[in-house]
């Protein structure tokens, strides 16, 4: 690729990008939030058009108008959200689209696939449904339809960002030997040891810019961070003892069952203290979402479930079962930072101002909301956290997904919560925002608040919370000592559930 | 095609102009193919009928205030994405409720205490008539769409009833002109014109409603919720409440709709009150994006096209066809602009060469 620009209206999403692929390689595709990488990818598998540029394969020139011409070209792109039909199995998936002949043959696509799982090692069902699959399945599945059509270049878009530690090892494996049968694969990561590990070139872009590329064996995490902000961050987080712990939250035999009646989680005890930060781990869906949702009073629990808030004050308030109004109505600040930002914590169709009015449009008398204090917010969150917006004005859904991150956690850090949850708050974030938010959680503490962090990162979980509580198949399977336990203890406990699920306070 | 991340004013404006105005010439060209007849004298009878006495520009004003009192009353439901198809049934209901307080109450109380009697008793039928549904979606997450285009068929069912209860003279099948002599219940001529209370109103309501909705605490809590309820909840917001309270508000406009077309037009109720006008508001809401202003505007745009419609159609010797034909394509060109405003199509080099 030579000197491609894409311009979305006034915005320049890359800028006299140069990069290329060589056979038999495993290429890293750095930058920051916004700086233009999942755009650069999206050219080349046809999705969008480049203003100008060039395009060569093979030393030949090629135009690539559609996703069907990166097809032909043996170009196969895995997008952060997957583009399966739910309701088709494996096979029919692998197929779609596909008009070889007016009669499918199932067979021989099964005889196919099953070839390319044992070259390189995936585990398909081919007679599998889309929708009884993991998330991790769906992806391989993914992966296996694009070599099936003939795939030479896989670009894979942040593929471990859904993935266990486990799953993103058995990802890895499968890469490199795809990588020895000569094929080329790009790879859009934020995890910086996910590079250094997987990866034999990384090339970094910053701002719609190309930066430079270096063999990964010549560089390490701080020169890269640096070649992706511009300037030397600082990858430590603080984390300073909890000073004068009181309990905040205390949640006894809490159970709470979907609609279909299924138990999410399973007599759930813990307490979490003032001053410190509590660290929620565990396999994705197993319950963090809905702890966090029952705590926040958006969870139907069952009757026998007590959650108590104590406030500075020391007064104790039971908050179980109680509609989100009628928890603020007691007093309780309660600030939630959600897994789904804009399905949730946010309305994306809203501009800054109005979402920062989310949580405070009822204060004021009269039936008039009030849109001056929100604004005035706005700016200081804009200004505090260095969001990039076009204005006070602009949608929030046209944000990148990093500043629609700061956006909602600067409103709920507004609040001056007495607790504070957040589900993976870093999800999807570069290593420099990320850093910011752990910073911003972190004062939190220090103010005093109580904080539960929900992450899936562990080696982060492990520097920046005090203790760690691992959610296994909805029941806590232990609280462990963030400050002296391993990785390998929390990935265990993740996995394999103790003997009766018993809790060490 | 790539989507447009915000549009000058200006620009949108310039290009709704250039899809009236290629309309208009796809129209002419049309009518001159299939008539021969000259387009521009078309068209001057467009406007003639429309606007050509003062007499017609009064009944066109009319229809325009009550097709635009529908859209206000549809706007807060659709903004929360609550598909109320119902504003026939709303309206219908409020007129029979109006023109009950006319039969029964018009010989005992003066013509202003029963204006106002009128006014709530619509209002009320009507909001009960938009609650209903809103109820069941609320609970039992009943379909809304399909619930209120049902209600309609109830309405009319309920107006066929009491037409046949309220016939006169008897036999007629109609209700005909209820307090001719008396005019009780009737809206007052206000400057020597009948309509003038109309407007009033309908102009009240669309400035109250545009405020409700952009500035209001309320109006707020339906855009939450119209854009997201998993957000609603999160924020603390009633969902079940808030789709209650503004379908009673939706129903409650339509209702007074209802008794504008008994008590300031027709005097009468019949089955076609209504007139499918509840369908039309439909298409109002949406090309205005709620903002009752811009209503007022498509609203006349509406009304013009089917005021001229009828006059070229007995001026011209034409059928109806041709006016819907003219309406069809107006609207298609309008509906088409709001796409060039959202998108920008740019004409890529063929990408694998000729004769392929």
């Amino acid at each position: 690729m030579v000197d491609i620009t894409k311009t979305f209206g006034e915005v320049v999403a890359n800028n006299k990008v140069c990069l290329d692929i060589q056979r038999g390689e495993i290429l890293s595709l750095l930058g920051e939030n916004g700086s233009g990488k999942t755009t650069l990818m999206n050219m080349l598998a046809g999705i969008y058009f480049p203003d100008s540029g060039e395009i060569t394969i093979n030393g030949k020139p090629v135009t690539i108008a559609s996703p069907k011409d990166a097809f032909d070209l043996h170009i196969g792109m895995i997008h952060q959200h997957f583009k399966l039909v739910d309701v088709l199995t494996a096979a029919e998936n692998i197929i779609l689209g596909l008009n070889e002949s007016a009669v499918v043959d199932l067979k021989r696509v099964r005889e196919a696939v099953k070839q390319i799982c044992d070259r390189y090692g995936f585990v398909v069902d081919p007679n599998k449904k889309v929708y009884d699959m993991s998330v991790s399945e769906k992806q391989t599945l993914e992966i296996v339809k694009v070599l099936y059509r003939g795939a030479d270049i896989l670009i894979l878009d942040e593929p471990t960002a859904v993935l266990t530690p486990q799953e993103t090892q058995k990802l890895f494996c499968v890469m490199r030997n795809m990588k020895d049968d000569g094929k080329s694969i790009i790879i859009i990561t934020h995890k910086l040891h996910e590079v250094m590990e997987i990866s034999d070139r990384v090339a970094v872009l910053r701002k719609g810019h190309y930066i430079g590329d270096v063999p990964t064996a010549e560089t390490d995490a701080m020169k890269l961070t640096e070649m992706m902000v511009g300037r030397a961050v600082s990858l430590d987080i603080e984390r300073t003892e909890p000073v004068n712990p009181q309990p905040r939250l205390i949640v006894k035999n809490l159970n709470v069952c979907d609609k279909d009646g299924v138990a999410r989680l399973c007599d759930v005890n813990f307490t979490a203290y003032s001053g410190e930060i509590l660290g929620v781990a565990g396999i994705s869906g197993s319950g963090q979402k809905e702890l966090l949702e029952a705590i926040a009073g958006l969870q139907n629990c069952r009757d026998c479930s007590t959650i108590e808030f104590i406030s500075d004050k020391g007064e104790t308030k039971v908050i179980s079962g109680m509609h989100p109004l009628e928890i603020r109505n007691l007093g309780v600040t309660l600030a939630f930072v959600p897994e789904d930002r804009l399905g949730m914590g946010l309305v994306g169709s809203m501009n800054l101002t109005d979402n920062m009015m989310l949580r405070s449009y009822r204060e004021g008398k009269g039936p008039f909301a009030d849109r001056k204090k929100p604004k005035k917010l706005a700016e200081t969150v804009v200004r505090d956290l260095e969001v990039v917006t076009p204005g006070l004005n602009t949608p929030i859904r046209r944000l990148s997904g990093g500043n629609v991150q700061k956006v909602l956690v600067g409103r709920e850090i507004s609040m001056q919560p007495q607790l504070l949850m957040s589900a993976y708050a870093v999800r999807g974030l570069d290593i420099n925002t990320s850093y910011n938010i752990y910073h911003l959680l972190s004062e939190q503490k220090k103010r005093g608040a109580s904080v539960i962090f929900v992450g899936e990162d562990l080696d982060v979980l492990l520097e920046l919370c005090d203790r760690i509580m691992v959610l296994c198949a909805g029941k806590v399977n232990d609280i462990v000592d963030a400050r002296t336990t391993t990785k390998d203890e929390v990935g265990y406990l993740m996995t394999y559930l103790k003997e009766g699920g018993a809790t060490r306070e | 095609m790539s989507k447009r991340d915000g549009v000058p004013l200006w620009k949108s404006l310039g290009i709704r102009l250039i899809g009236l105005t290629l309309a208009l010439v796809v129209c002419a060209v049309i009518i001159y193919a299939l008539t021969k007849l000259n387009p521009l004298k078309v068209y001057a009878a467009m406007v003639k009928g429309a606007f050509g006495t003062n007499k017609r520009i009064w009944v066109t004003i009319r229809d325009i205030v009550m097709l635009l009192c529908i859209s206000v009353g549809l706007a807060p439901a659709f903004k929360m994405r609550f598909w109320n198809i119902g504003a026939e049934g709303q309206v219908l209901v409020g007129g029979i409720a109006a023109a009950a307080c006319m039969i029964y109450l018009g010989k005992t109380i003066p013509t202003l205490p029963l204006l106002v009697i009128m006014f709530v008793l619509s209002l009320i039928a009507g909001g009960i008539w938009g609650t209903i549904p809103a109820v069941f979606k609320a609970r039992w997450n009943a379909n809304e769409t399909l619930f209120t285009l049902m209600m309609n068929y109830i309405a009319i069912q309920l107006t066929s009833y009491f037409v046949a209860k309220w016939e006169n003279p008897f036999g007629s099948n109609t209700v005909g002109i209820i307090n001719t002599t008396s005019k009780a219940g009737w809206f007052p001529a206000i400057g020597g014109q009948m309509y003038t209370l109309n407007v009033i109103i309908v102009l009240a309501l669309a400035v109250m409603m545009f405020l409700y909705l952009r500035y209001s605490k309320q109006g707020y809590e339906i855009a939450v919720v119209g854009e997201s309820e998993n957000t609603a909840r999160y924020a603390a917001i009633n969902v079940k409440s808030v789709v209650i309270r503004t379908m009673a508000i939706s129903g409650a406009i339509c209702g007074i709709a209802g008794f504008i077309a008994v008590a300031g037009a027709s005097h009468t109720i019949s089955t076609s009150t209504a007139g499918g006008q509840g369908f039309t508001a439909i298409i109002v809401a949406w090309l205005s994006r709620f903002n009752t202003f811009i209503m007022m505007a498509i609203s006349t745009l509406l009304v013009f096209l089917e005021k001229g419609a009828v006059e070229i159609a007995s001026q011209f010797d034409l059928n109806d066809f041709v006016s819907e034909m003219i309406t069809g394509i107006i609207l298609f060109f309008i509906l088409g602009s709001e796409f060039f405003i959202n998108y920008k199509v740019r004409f890529r080099r063929g990408k694998k060469g000729a004769g392929k």
